[in-house]
């Protein structure tokens, strides 16, 4: 289980706080206003931001004083997941070994990674010869090949068209069920948190609620919420 | 607890670099004061030669700024062939030596230059091009490209939804300057008028060739002859002084009024073109007008000194290799420095302000303060080598940091928590992710900062004697002496080390493929 006991994050202007927990394997959505610290709580628990107060624990181990490579998380950002002069195989090969230095067995792992996620025969193109879909399917193969516990997703996929973006989600579906981990992804559309999350946790006025199941939620929104929905 | 990647030891390399240049600025400054015993006082000929020297930057900053306007404005609204090329050979002058620059003016604007030539021929008095009128020419010739460049950015800066705005509301000539260029050059021209005028203010090489005698003598002028001549090392400390103060003041105002952010990106972008006959024919003028300008002097240069390249007399050939000695010292130092600078501008703010305010100093400051400070103990001709390389590395830093950094933070605001996240150690986040992005501004940076130096005619003069010359030096002394065969021919091979050194380093480092 993720826990965040007594967390407290300065957001210059105002403080959020979470007190809460996830269970393990959830699929958990997080909503909320634009400027209400979705992504930043996403960033504390990477280890990008500070924490004011608090700790965060997985499976009962503090990592909140881990450096963000060694905490079991894999994170996939809005942009800038691939370094634009790396090919793609490079860019996925980075989830095993930052120097790229790779054995046999490593790289038949990273083409299994790509094929998995339909992007074979495109490992020597770089960035900028991709697809806005295939950009976003490399980096959930790096997630994949980097098969840590928690997976962290900030609008990785904001900018796709409905069709693709329902495509990637059913992806990331696929590839948390096959490693069994605990998903956390920021989105503004309630459609995204029905689709994927069985849970979703609602970050406004300053607080990180607690995760509550995803249907129950939406279909019956507290007053915050339904003013956020419309 | 810090998650960013860091190499060990940044600040401290940075702190270094910083004690080196404040030591150089403010210990050559201290040097000539506290080896002035006596001397000094401030002459009628000092106040003409501050006076000169705030006329001619002013002037020069004006005409630059003023001509730059319609070539930048054509060149961003017209798309022709041979419009790249044009662009890349007109920022050729920056980077040329300023003695062959003048070499080109004499050329072409001489006393036996083409357009006297041709004013005789028509019977119409010559022109002299000695005094004012020669330095301010010279100093647009060496700056307008650089205008150019800095206004060209602010059209490319227009947005394209302004642009739609424009076409779509009916926008004329007259409407399109009011609401849409006049705006933005009020925000760029300050800009490009205070770093024309800065460069300007310190002009020694283009005042000891074009300008000289009380009516045109600049301050650095002034240094070089108050220790030459008179060796007056108070008066020279004193003058040092005030241009230093001056560079100060500069300084200041450009950050005050600069909104420029020196980028390579988007000089290709043009804009829609507006209709009409005679906007198609001002621009034609305007951008024909600038290239011959700019390109007639240095295809004179050429034309007249080729024929006597091979024949140059050995110490020629022997300044050269000064020269390339100096100019790869230079550079190793420049990369040194500004590595270390831009690393640790990653975190700091200091290191960039401390960059920038090395654009006061005065090479002829610096030469005057650390001749007086070496003279006592070894012959400054033994260190002349060594000084320059490291003088000429610390004027080109500037420009190197403004390459440089802001393209570093670039790289580091899209991939630093990437890195973090994915476990890159400090060499494989360097590898990886800043070299990639840093290299082409690096080519283009240490190219600039070799060519810079083989072209430097600057600290060399107060260290350098007879047969320790550097090719500057050498083309100097050709010229005083009328030897103007062997002159042209020197003109050319420098013009080739520099231009040969810019592009090499360019490609070598930057690479073809390097990410910017």
């Amino acid at each position: 289980m993720l826990r965040l006991d007594g967390v407290q994050i300065d957001l210059g202007g105002f403080v959020l706080t979470a007190d809460l927990g996830v269970p393990q394997g959830a699929l958990v959505a997080v909503i909320g206003p634009s400027g209400a610290g979705k992504s930043t709580l996403l960033g504390a628990l990477a280890g990008f931001v500070p924490l004011k107060a608090g700790q965060i624990l997985w499976q009962r181990q503090r990592i909140d004083t881990l450096a963000p490579a060694r905490r079991p998380l894999s994170l996939l950002f809005q942009d800038n997941n691939l370094l634009p002069h790396l090919s793609l195989f490079d860019n996925v090969a980075l989830g095993l070994d930052p120097n790229l230095r790779l054995t046999t067995e490593q790289r038949a792992r990273i083409m299994r990674a790509l094929a998995e996620t339909g992007l074979d025969g495109l490992e020597s193109r770089k960035p900028a010869q991709l697809s806005g879909g295939q950009i976003g399917r490399a980096g959930l193969a790096r997630v994949l090949l980097r098969a840590r516990p928690l997976i962290l997703l900030d609008e990785p996929f904001a900018a796709l068209g409905p069709a693709l973006k329902a495509q990637m989600l059913d992806l990331v579906g696929r590839i948390v069920r096959q490693t069994g981990a605990t998903l956390l992804m920021v989105t503004h559309d309630p459609a995204d948190a029905r689709r994927l999350c069985d849970l979703t946790l609602v970050v406004a006025e300053g607080r990180a609620a607690p995760p509550e199941p995803t249907a129950a939620l939406l279909d019956a929104p507290p007053p915050g919420l339904a003013a956020y929905l419309g | 607890m810090p998650w960013r990647v860091e190499p060990r030891g940044v600040t401290l390399a940075a702190a270094l670099v910083a004690a080196v240049l404040v030591a150089l600025n403010l210990g050559a400054l201290g040097a000539v004061l506290w080896r002035a015993e006596g001397g000094g006082g401030w002459h009628a000929a000092d106040w003409a030669a501050l006076r000169f020297t705030l006329l001619q930057a002013a002037l020069s900053a004006l005409a630059s700024v003023a001509l730059a306007v319609p070539v930048a404005r054509a060149l961003a609204r017209r798309r022709f062939i041979g419009r790249r090329l044009l662009i890349v050979l007109m920022g050729a002058p920056f980077i040329l030596p300023v003695l062959v620059a003048v070499a080109g003016m004499l050329a072409v604007f001489g006393r036996n230059g083409l357009l006297n030539e041709g004013l005789a021929a028509l019977g119409l008095p010559r022109l002299g091009i000695y005094g004012l009128q020669g330095v301010v020419l010279a100093h647009v010739f060496l700056n307008l490209p650089l205008a150019v460049r800095l206004l060209l950015q602010g059209w490319a800066r227009i947005s394209a939804e302004h642009q739609r705005l424009a076409a779509a509301l009916g926008f004329g000539a007259r409407a399109r300057w009011r609401h849409i260029e006049a705006p933005m050059l009020a925000q760029v021209v300050p800009g490009a008028l205070a770093v024309v005028f800065l460069i300007c203010l310190t002009s020694f090489a283009v005042a000891l060739t074009l300008g000289g005698g009380p009516a045109a003598t600049t301050l650095e002028l002034a240094i070089w002859q108050a220790f030459r001549f008179d060796f007056d090392l108070g008066r020279a400390a004193l003058l040092a002084a005030v241009q230093a103060a001056l560079g100060l003041a500069a300084l200041l105002a450009l950050a005050f009024v600069t909104r420029i952010e020196v980028a390579q990106t988007g000089l290709d972008r043009v804009a829609p073109p507006p209709a009409g006959g005679l906007a198609r024919g001002l621009d034609a003028l305007a951008i024909l007008g600038a290239a011959v300008f700019l390109l007639v002097p240095l295809g004179m240069v050429l034309a007249r000194g080729l024929p006597h390249l091979a024949g140059l007399p050995v110490p020629v050939w022997l300044a050269a290799g000064r020269s390339i000695l100096v100019a790869t010292l230079s550079v190793g130092l420049l990369a040194a420095m500004a590595a270390a600078l831009t690393l640790a501008a990653l975190r700091h703010r200091w290191p960039e302000a401390l960059g920038m305010a090395a654009l006061t100093a005065s090479p002829l400051v610096i030469g005057t303060g650390l001749f007086a400070l070496v003279n006592p103990w070894v012959a400054p001709v033994h260190l002349a080598l060594p000084i320059t390389a490291l003088v000429n590395a610390a004027m080109a830093l500037p420009f190197a940091l403004r390459a440089l950094i802001p393209a570093a933070r670039r790289a580091e605001a899209d991939y630093a928590r990437l890195s973090a996240s994915l476990g890159l150690s400090a060499w494989a986040h360097g590898r990886l992710v800043l070299w990639p992005r840093l290299r082409r501004p690096a080519g283009l940076a240490l190219g600039l900062g070799a060519a810079l130096s083989m072209g430097d005619l600057g600290v060399i003069v107060f260290f350098a004697q007879t047969g320790a010359e550097t090719l500057p030096m050498q083309m100097h002394a050709l010229m005083g002496a009328f030897r103007s065969d062997d002159a042209a021919g020197a003109a050319v091979l420098l013009m080739a080390l520099a231009l040969g050194a810019f592009v090499g380093l360019e490609r070598l480092i930057g690479g073809r493929d390097a990410e910017t």
